[in-house]
């Protein structure tokens, strides 16, 4: 079954990582992954914040172009999963509100139903897939990672991507350890990381990312696997810029979980973007391919 | 559903919800308050509020705001919305949509701080040079000129106009990820673009159908300081 697929702005630049290591978990599974044509930016929470119909318009025209192809719509970024997941349910619900925004697409020639589903790649990887599945398909082990798996915000609420519990949710954990990865306690995995808080409350937001690497160090990760660019950015990039909020020095990867799903179903390094780290994988956590375990 | 909510907002304009009688300034943020209400889907479960502090409790940004969310909903309710719309808690949310998931009368709270923080936007109501109002003015330019955003651009322009000196800083952080390959120099356009603007434009339009009162400048009659 073809998915389309939506990388949003983020996945075209600093989270480049993650469009590579989605593609490559797809393409090992052996779905085809069309990405929308001329997609726009989702608007983010910036313009949800600022002007309402023009933010759903803009995000509408996405849903839009994406009924033309029919398909599941496949959205790895957090804030595009949620922006999109939430025009389409306000166009659900709020008739006066539908017809405004379908008034403003009407000028382009766009007229959407609503009916794609908007997914996310974690969702949909267990759901479509299996954790079975991908464990029989997984040509090396995660054995060398100790991780803290980090949902954040945005795939927990307020829509809930996978059908989990949205304070303790445990399904990325079950499927690092389903490639043979080990996971640590970590209480703040559903903890907010500040988001666009780092540019406007630069020191509100090195409080929150300094609180959730602390839980990862005393947790004894030694990696931090999460599902969103923004998270991704904002506790990979500012470890050494935490001053006293943080007792001991950190130095953690930070990964998506499609780099670690990945390199587990066999593709290699650079395949799933190991390159982009920014805090470096220890070459030694990644185990070689076992050969004779695929058929 | 829509004429519910109209039912409830005419109903509270209308009610002795503070002692007194609501000055005229409050009674017209009230309304176009309400108004957006209308447009968030089950919001009108606003008066549901019992103030039992969950929202506030679950808040990781809680302990810097000046008024706490649960305290926005009882101002609500004495009829002083002037004084939400002054404070820094509806610009320091993040989105985390914590309170609106724990919420026991199921209360959509970040939603409703939206809807506050665009009427505080639309009426200019925060310091001049003000990070948020920059950065969401900076990115819709952005949106309108290429149809995605460009982050190296967005935060270039965006330091230039709050904090200049602190540009030094946040090169270095460009320079990280420009060195893992992850900081596009160029802008990516979208064939649509004309398209796309002839959206937003007629949105806009429907948004908002007198014309803005130009340029905002801000206000120091806030309770909080820009940074």
């Amino acid at each position: 079954m073809p998915y389309s697929y939506y990388p949003g702005c983020s996945l075209h630049s600093t989270g480049t990582a993650y469009d590579k290591s989605v593609r490559a978990v797809f393409h090992a599974l052996g779905e085809d992954l069309i990405e929308l044509e001329d997609w726009n930016c989702c608007g983010a929470t910036i313009y949800m914040s600022n002007q309402e119909t023009v933010a759903l318009a803009i995000s509408a025209r996405n849903l839009a172009l994406a009924e033309k192809l029919g398909h599941d719509l496949v959205v790895p970024c957090s804030a595009c999963f949620t922006v999109l997941n939430k025009t389409r349910r306000f166009m659900e619900e709020m008739p006066t509100l539908r017809a405004q925004v379908n008034e403003a697409l009407s000028v382009a020639n766009l007229h959407p139903e609503y009916s794609v589903r908007v997914r996310h790649p974690l969702e949909v990887l267990i759901n479509d897939f299996g954790v079975e599945r991908l464990a029989q398909a997984a040509r090396r082990t995660l054995e060398g990672f100790k991780l803290a798996c980090y949902y954040g915000c945005q795939i927990l609420r307020p829509e809930r991507a996978v059908g989990d519990d949205p304070e303790v949710p445990m399904v990325l954990d079950r499927l690092m350890e389903a490639f043979g990865a080990h996971t640590v306690d970590f209480p703040a995995k559903t903890r907010c990381c500040g988001g666009m808080l780092i540019t406007t409350f630069r020191k509100v937001a090195l409080d929150l990312i300094g609180e959730i690497l602390e839980w990862a160090v005393r947790g004894g990760a030694n990696a931090i696997v999460t599902v969103c660019p923004l998270c991704q950015i904002n506790l990979e990039l500012y470890q050494d810029r935490l001053g006293p909020r943080t007792a001991e020095k950190v130095r953690l990867p930070v990964l998506f979980f499609t780099q670690l799903v990945g390199l587990a179903l066999g593709c290699s390094p650079e395949e799933v973007g190991l390159e982009h780290q920014v805090v470096r994988v220890p070459p030694e956590y990644v185990t070689p391919v076992e050969v004779g375990n695929h058929d | 559903m829509r004429e519910k909510t109209v039912k409830y907002s005419s109903m509270l304009l209308n009610a002795q919800v503070s002692p007194g009688v609501l000055a005229k300034s409050e009674r017209e943020l009230r309304e176009a308050f309400l108004e957006e209400v209308e447009r968030i889907p089950g919001a009108e479960r606003l008066h549901r509020c019992i103030q039992c502090g969950t929202c506030t409790g679950s808040c990781p940004v809680s302990y810097t705001m000046d008024i706490s969310p649960r305290q926005v909903i009882a101002l609500f309710r004495a009829g002083a919305i002037e004084q939400i719309l002054r404070s820094r808690t509806i610009w320091v949310c993040a989105s985390c949509y914590n309170c609106t998931v724990r919420c026991p009368s199921q209360i959509k709270i970040t939603d409703l701080l939206y809807a506050l923080k665009r009427l505080a936007m639309d009426r200019g109501i925060f310091p001049s040079k003000f990070p948020v109002y920059v950065l969401s003015e900076t990115f819709a330019k952005m949106i309108k000129r290429y149809g995605r955003n460009h982050e190296l651009g967005l935060i270039r322009s965006f330091y230039l106009r709050t904090q200049p000196l602190q540009l030094l800083r946040q090169s270095m952080v460009g320079l990280d990820l420009l060195k893992a390959g992850r900081m596009p120099l160029r802008p990516e356009k979208i064939r649509g673009q004309k398209e796309l603007k002839a959206i937003i434009a007629r949105a806009e339009q429907i948004e908002r159908p007198q014309e803005p009162t130009g340029e905002k400048r801000g206000t120091d009659e806030v309770g909080y300081k820009a940074i």
